[in-house]
């Protein structure tokens, strides 16, 4: 379904631009389901947890930024950087280890940074980020500077002290940060309505911030809203809070077997597709016909196999290597 | 040259640096109107405005990560926990923020960070109040610990951990704050880290101690030449990590015995890594084998009495000392 303002809102971005948020949530897509089959290969170890379903949260969002702007997020990362234009190639490599991976194989899956890109991190200590991005919102303060920075956080952070910690001073302090809440529903494997009393928009706007929440499957609601929050704090009106309600086709890790939800459930979410969504409004629209979505996704796999290869033949980093970087001089 | 108490020449060093790099400010609980819980930022505030001396909420982690965050941004934050014990709830900022972000991000983000914090025990605060953490600091990769104890490299010390692109956690003890020494005036006065500093030269026996127990070892030092004709050499880490071994290693190769005196639990605790580093490095030169004197493993009380007997002091370091020469 296309409400009327969606309609101004994609004849606003054009085919282009909405052919752009196609692209990188098919690209996601494609890539994560191929980390997948490689983590089961043993070519990816460690912890690996897949963004599929999920899209539409960071394509909407981070699309709203400019490029001086920042991004801190959790350890499901690897759409984030994607959708913040980090090379898919040093992605992937780093999800082998390799040396030429964004962080030289040293941060693995939870740990993405570019920082050329804006790009901040992905945090693998549930709401330990939070702090980190109000701490940047000081920076620019200070230092005369109107980069916002946007930070992604999963709805299992609101039981963190950090959570709290960091909106308060936020609103105390007036940082242009803003908050979104990827609201999965599941905290690993602990409904969300398990462990907490009350609304994630509430505890925001308790704190005496606007918080809004939002359709998380549906990229143009994400961006509508994102792009005023990102106005909102680029403005000096201080922070933001978004909610954003998604959620994830695949287990919380490789590990997870998924014993606390119904396959049933899965199957209704994957109706609500982000990405049929997108590819349904865009046809509508008289923007898309099936042809040219096969060359998104044909794109988008040339993109992933190059990203393999690329992987596959980058070196491992060298031993002598070890202490570099553990310090700076 | 100058006569002034540690906390005076903490607020010199803050002073200076601040006036020297505008990329310098303040944040901690009560560092502002109240003027630091032990009235190290005195008068910042006023001189430099609510910006850049900033009164924050008691939230130990979010304080740190803020701080954090900041420095990723460019500015070079001094964060203050006002007590260390409360560095606990900020824990896993420091260890696994501001200790690993250069090693995991490649060498893409570094945290330029100074977090001071006030330790020790020996006030009758009781048991949550009174750690020494010194050494806790210490065994993480990444992080820089600094534990002065005398006002000139107090100011010294702290004016370099602004010159460093690294985190540094800076400890001060709180038994230290009114003790009053020279201090240069010279605004470039830096003490380099990871250079021990051998306080009092000797020959039978070394003392090193850190932060508190280095006053116990030159005091120690002095009961044991006039009581007992003992010349014992004593040395002050200054920072834990760089651990400057050599000067350590130095002295012992010259006197053949080794005293470690700190104020943590001797169980685990800092001075078993040192007494491990000396044996590795200078076996054949120990006459005896190294001497730890630590408080006892117990959580410290309040009562003086039973505080005072579980804290090492100048008594069981000359005790100590005596023990080794023992056949």
């Amino acid at each position: 379904m296309t409400t009327d303002i969606q309609h101004d809102l994609m004849r606003e971005l054009g085919a282009e631009r909405l052919g752009l948020f196609l692209y990188q949530m098919v690209l996601i897509r494609q890539f994560e389901e191929r980390c997948g089959e490689l983590y089961t290969k043993g070519k990816i170890r460690g912890f690996l947890h897949l963004y599929t379903g999920q899209e539409a949260c960071a394509v909407g969002s981070i699309n709203c930024l400019e490029e001086r702007d920042k991004v801190l997020t959790h350890y499901r990362d690897h759409g984030h950087a994607l959708a913040r234009g980090v090379d898919p190639n040093g992605v992937m490599a780093e999800l082998f280890g390799k040396a030429t991976g964004v962080a030289g194989g040293r941060g693995g899956s939870m740990h993405l940074y570019d920082v050329e890109k804006g790009f901040l991190g992905g945090y693998a200590i549930v709401a330990a980020h939070l702090p980190l991005a109000v701490g940047l919102g000081v920076a620019a303060q200070m230092k005369g500077e109107d980069f916002v920075t946007l930070c992604i956080f999963g709805e299992g952070s609101v039981g963190e002290g950090e959570f709290h910690e960091a909106l308060n001073m936020s609103v105390l302090w007036n940082t242009p940060t803003v908050f979104f809440c990827e609201n999965n529903l599941y905290g690993m494997g602990v409904p969300f309505k398990a462990s907490l009393s009350t609304e994630v928009p509430k505890l925001a706007a308790a704190y005496n911030m606007p918080a809004v929440s939002v359709d998380g499957m549906d990229v143009l609601a994400v961006y509508g809203a994102t792009r005023e929050a990102v106005a909102h704090a680029r403005a000096g009106k201080g922070p933001y809070f978004i909610e954003a309600m998604t959620y994830r086709y695949r287990g919380h890790s490789m590990a997870d077997p998924e014993l606390y939800r119904l396959k049933e459930e899965v199957e209704e979410a994957k109706r609500r597709d982000c990405i049929e969504r997108l590819k349904g409004q865009m046809m509508a629209a008289g923007m898309l016909d099936e042809e040219g979505f096969a060359e998104v996704e044909a794109r988008a796999r040339a993109v992933v196999e190059e990203a393999v290869e690329f992987a596959e033949r980058s070196p491992q980093p060298a031993l002598d290597t070890l202490f570099d970087h553990l310090y700076k001089e | 040259m100058a006569i002034m108490r540690m906390r005076d020449a903490l607020r010199e060093a803050l002073r200076e640096e601040m006036l020297r790099d505008e990329r310098i400010f303040l944040m901690g609980e009560d560092i502002g109107l109240y003027g630091g819980s032990y009235a190290v930022t005195k008068g910042l505030l006023e001189e430099f405005g609510e910006e850049r001396v900033r009164d924050t909420p008691i939230a130990e982690s979010a304080i740190v990560g803020i701080g954090i965050g900041a420095a990723m941004g460019g500015l070079h934050p001094m964060v203050e926990i006002m007590t260390i014990n409360f560095s606990f709830l900020a824990l896993d900022q420091i260890v696994n923020n501001a200790a690993k972000l250069l090693h995991m991000s490649n060498g893409q983000i570094n945290v330029p960070l100074v977090i001071r914090m006030a330790s020790g025990g020996g006030s009758q605060l009781a048991a949550t109040h009174s750690h020494s953490l010194e050494g806790l600091y210490a065994h993480f990769p990444g992080l820089k610990v600094v534990c002065p104890s005398t006002p000139a490299d107090a100011k010294g010390l702290l004016k370099r951990a602004f010159r460093d692109q690294n985190t540094v956690v800076f400890i001060e003890h709180t038994a230290n704050y009114g003790l009053r020494g020279e201090v240069p005036d010279d605004p470039d006065f830096l003490v380099e880290f990871g250079v021990a500093n051998v306080m009092r030269e000797g020959t039978d026996v070394t003392i090193v101690g850190y932060s508190g127990s280095v006053h116990q070892a030159v005091r120690a030092a002095q009961m044991l030449e006039e009581q007992e004709e003992i010349s014992a050499e004593v040395i002050d880490l200054r920072t834990l990590r760089p651990l400057d071994i050599e000067t350590v290693v130095r002295s012992v190769k010259k006197t053949n015995r080794a005293v470690i005196v700190e104020d943590a639990w001797r169980f685990g605790g800092f001075g078993g890594e040192l007494a491990a580093q000396v044996m590795e490095r200078a076996f054949d030169w120990l006459d005896a084998p190294v001497a730890r004197v630590a408080c006892k493993d117990v959580p410290l009380p309040y009562n003086r009495n039973l505080e005072f007997h579980a804290l090492p002091s100048e008594e069981d370091v000359v005790e100590a000392v005596l023990g080794m020469f023992k056949e």
